[in-house]
């Protein structure tokens, strides 16, 4: 038995917490520092050929090419192996250039120049141009575009190619992290067909041809031999199988039909564990879960009322029952713990009825009696542990009605519109887009109709501010603000947990964010 | 014979009304789920502009009545339009996974259908007997679990401990015959186990009702064999109650196998019926309903003419 994480500890808790990170910063400090690592190499060498084959959970037979319309790992992980983005996300989280081989911002971070590598090639023989890029992103960013990335671009006023190989994005107002925002998994580059991406063709840049995608049965790849980035794409060719059943999934891997799977049931990790010839990937912090409550709500707007809510919950008790400890209690605020924005020194709230109580009395009730709307729609569990966070507010004098809702339509007819429901976030690699979309006044996702004037303004300053600790001051105050005025109550970050064979293997680390990898396994794993 | 054709056109005008019944109580029926095909699309990450675009791109802003009618017209020309989610061809979409689910119903008949049948008229001819008794326990215990119970112990005995069938039946596109009879024996034995008992039962039942009529009491004094008591005198009048069940059978064979697709990892229809409907792609959905419904009405009209052939009385009416 053996297991991996991202952080490269064993299960991590919070009183281990500060050292861990110490730990990570340093494993980050080598690489940016170009320093050996054979000491952390578990297999230094990659070998080529082999097939890869994955079963994956979140496929449907409903996916399709189009890469507005992605939304769930299979076509994520999927199409990653087909197509290039702009810049991609290194293991240490750092955005590094992959289609651009260089890029610079005016200095208030407004216009971004992106260079676009030379002799790169698609894989019908097209070399990439800047028109692809233009088109490419055109495809979310238009008037009439049905992309679930069109939010991503939100910043964006304009991108337009400056010659055949460059391209410029003009912004609204500056963003420091915009390297970051371009390497969004759906904003590959496709090429362009009559002033228009693509998609249709599933002809990308990276290192794998798409041979055949059945949406929600499989996808079938082979390797690109013209592929031009240097010790990626080791895999001969790539299988992946959409297996949405949790049990189908394990057997398929128990029974060696598969040599990948994702979304580990919890339940049956320690039974997996067992098995000599698998190793569980966990990636920590990949995703926190929230009880939004809304601040405009006549239950939430008094926050001496949201902060009785948040010190009525056990963070630790949820952590175990309803994770098995795969992963980290949250702090209020959804900054990943191992993030570089994590303001470290931000207390960490525990469970305590009796400041509850004393916020209670501030607010001028003596008991409190909300409507929790639950559904599994948010994450599995979330139902569980509604009615575990109910248990403990009883202590100080909370009463929560949970109520169980559909999981169908729960996030078009329940989340956002009534006061008190379940959510979840996968986290973002910066603090910025983390912020923008869920917190800031006005965002479409705003859970919580927060609107705090001092961190809407501190947004909008961070954003375009290059000078990084000041930023990081700001940043830090805006995590306090979340955990002491917000309307999220953010009880826990969980892992994502995958399991591979011993057959195939990959690099000393793996990626922070997201899952298998940060979702390119197929070009970085190889078979052991 | 003349009768038997009229009836059977009279089925099938019947049936026919009844395709049109189920598309329009489908249709309502999705329309009254919450949510449409845009908001179920982009899920959380979906904003009032991005749905607006979508509901415009698809025509999901006409009103319902005229999305009925255009989707009846086009189905009269043949076309059974795409899918709203990614503008596959309906007809692409739906054509291979109606193989897969035809060729796992097929399979799984050509091995329930004899096995009951055979095992039903054992069971009738040594009624009482330790073999009746244990056939029927075992039958009704396998009929009794549900059907992915079932499925999990069969995966856990033979693929994970014995390793002789693999636990998928996902299949290649370029798989040969072989392959896919390899990948279907787990499927086609959860499937058998759970319609043999029900198919068996009735075998028996109405053998052994017949077995104590006076006609047979008169063949067994003549000293007619026992095989062809059975296969000449007593099966041919007993065929109408087995005939019907076996229709039955079939068509949840056709039907009602989601579970154990999802279990096996098999693509029929059943799983793209359910990611249809919770995505609200309302024309997939219709197609894949008046598959089923047709297949509801084919076995069933089937089962009353083979009934009604086999019956004299009913043949030949006195008028």
């Amino acid at each position: 038995m053996s297991e991996n994480n991202n952080n490269m500890t064993q299960a991590m808790h919070r009183r281990d917490f500060l050292k861990h990170s110490a730990v990570a910063g340093a494993v980050a400090a080598a690489f940016s520092l170009g320093l050996p690592l054979h000491a952390l190499a578990q297999d230094a060498t990659p070998k080529p050929g082999g097939v890869l084959r994955l079963g994956l959970a979140g496929g449907s037979t409903t996916d399709s090419r189009d890469p507005g319309s992605w939304v769930d790992t299979f076509t994520f992980v999927g199409f990653s192996a087909v197509y290039n983005t702009l810049t991609e996300i290194a293991v240490d989280g750092s955005a590094i250039p992959e289609l651009a081989e260089r890029f610079e911002s005016t200095p208030d971070a407004r216009v971004w120049t992106f260079h676009l590598r030379p002799g790169v090639t698609f894989h019908n023989g097209k070399s990439l141009s800047a028109e692809d890029v233009v088109v490419s992103i055109n495809h979310h960013l238009s008037k009439d575009s049905t992309s679930a990335a069109k939010t991503v671009l939100g910043d964006v006023a304009s991108v337009s190619a400056q010659g055949n190989d460059a391209v410029v994005f003009e912004l609204h107002s500056g963003n420091a992290d915009f390297a970051y925002v371009v390497a969004d998994y759906h904003l590959v580059i496709m090429p362009a067909k009559d002033g228009a991406a693509d998609w249709k063709a599933g002809v990308g840049t990276s290192g794998y041809r798409l041979k055949s995608f059945e949406p929600g049965v499989r996808m079938d790849l082979e390797r690109n031999p013209d592929y031009w980035k240097p010790g990626r794409a080791h895999f001969a060719s790539a299988e992946l199988l959409a297996i949405a059943d949790g049990a189908a999934r394990v057997n398929a891997l128990v029974t060696g039909q598969v040599d990948v799977i994702n979304k580990v049931d919890l339940k049956t990790v320690a039974l997996l564990k067992r098995n000599a010839n698998l190793v569980i990937e966990e990636t920590k912090g990949a995703q926190h879960y929230t009880f939004p409550m809304l601040c405009d709500s006549n239950e939430f707007k008094n926050n001496d009322i949201r902060m009785a809510m948040k010190h009525a919950i056990n963070r630790e008790t949820l952590l175990a029952s309803v994770l098995y400890g795969y992963g980290l209690v949250g702090n209020d605020h959804p900054i990943q713990p191992g993030s570089r924005f994590i303001n470290a020194a931000l207390e960490q709230r525990t469970y305590d009825p009796d400041k509850s109580r004393f916020y209670l009395r501030k607010a001028g009730v003596e008991s409190l009696k909300v409507r929790l709307q639950a559904s599994d729609a948010a994450y599995t569990g979330a139902v569980d542990a509604s009615v575990l966070f109910k248990e403990q507010a009883r202590q100080a004098g909370i009463d929560i009605d949970v109520v169980r809702e559909p999981a169908d339509g729960f996030f078009s007819n329940v989340w956002m519109k009534q006061p008190f429901t379940t959510s979840f976030w996968y986290s973002s690699l910066t603090a910025d887009r983390m912020f923008s979309i869920g917190y800031a006044k006005g965002a479409a996702w705003n859970e919580t109709h927060w609107d705090n004037p001092r961190f809407n303004q501190l947004l909008t300053a961070a954003r375009g501010e290059m000078n990084a600790p000041l930023r990081q001051e700001m940043y830090n105050e805006m995590q306090a603000l979340c955990r002491d005025d917000g309307g999220a109550i953010v009880p826990l970050f969980a892992s994502s947990v995958a399991a591979r064979s011993n057959r195939v293997a990959h690099g000393a680390q793996t990626a922070p964010y997201g899952e298998l990898d940060g979702l390119r396994l197929i070009e970085r794993w190889w078979q052991a | 014979m003349n009768s038997l054709f009229k009836l059977v056109l009279q089925r099938l005008a019947l049936g026919l009304l009844s395709l049109f019944a189920v598309s329009v109580i489908i249709f309502l029926a999705v329309g009254m789920l919450p949510g449409d095909i845009a908001q179920a699309m982009l899920g959380q990450s979906a904003t009032p502009e991005t749905v607006a675009a979508f509901r415009a791109q698809l025509g999901l802003d006409l009103p319902p009545l005229t999305r009925f009618a255009h989707w009846l017209l086009r189905l009269l020309h043949g076309d059974l339009g795409a899918s709203l989610a990614n503008q596959r061809p309906i007809a692409e979409l739906i054509g291979a996974r109606l193989g897969n689910t035809l060729s796992l119903a097929a399979l799984a008949a050509l091995v329930s259908v004899p096995t009951a049948l055979v095992l039903g008229m054992l069971a009738a001819l040594y009624r009482n007997s330790w073999f009746d008794r244990l056939l029927n326990t075992s039958a009704l215990s396998a009929v009794s679990f549900p059907e992915f119970f079932v499925a999990y112990l069969l995966i856990l005995v033979f693929s994970v401990k014995l390793g002789w069938f693999p636990s998928l039946s996902n299949l290649a596109p370029d798989a040969s015959f072989g392959t896919i009879l390899e990948r279907s024996v787990l499927p086609v034995a959860t499937l058998s186990l759970v319609v043999i008992a029900q198919m068996m039962r009735m075998t028996r039942a109405s053998l052994i009702n017949l077995l104590a009529s006076p006609y047979i009491e008169m063949a067994r004094l003549k000293g007619i064999r026992q095989s062809r008591i059975i296969w000449r005198h007593a099966l041919p009048n007993a065929l109408a109650p087995i005939v019907n069940v076996v229709a039955l059978n079939l068509a949840y064979l056709v039907v009602g196998v989601v579970v154990v697709e999802v279990v096996f990892v098999y693509p029929g229809l059943g799983q793209l019926l359910v990611d249809s409907v919770s995505k609200r792609d309302i024309p997939v959905v219709q197609a894949c309903s008046l598959i089923f419904a047709a297949t509801y009405i084919l076995l069933n009209t089937g089962a009353d003419v083979l009934s009604i052939a086999s019956n004299p009385r009913l043949m030949h009416p006195k008028g």
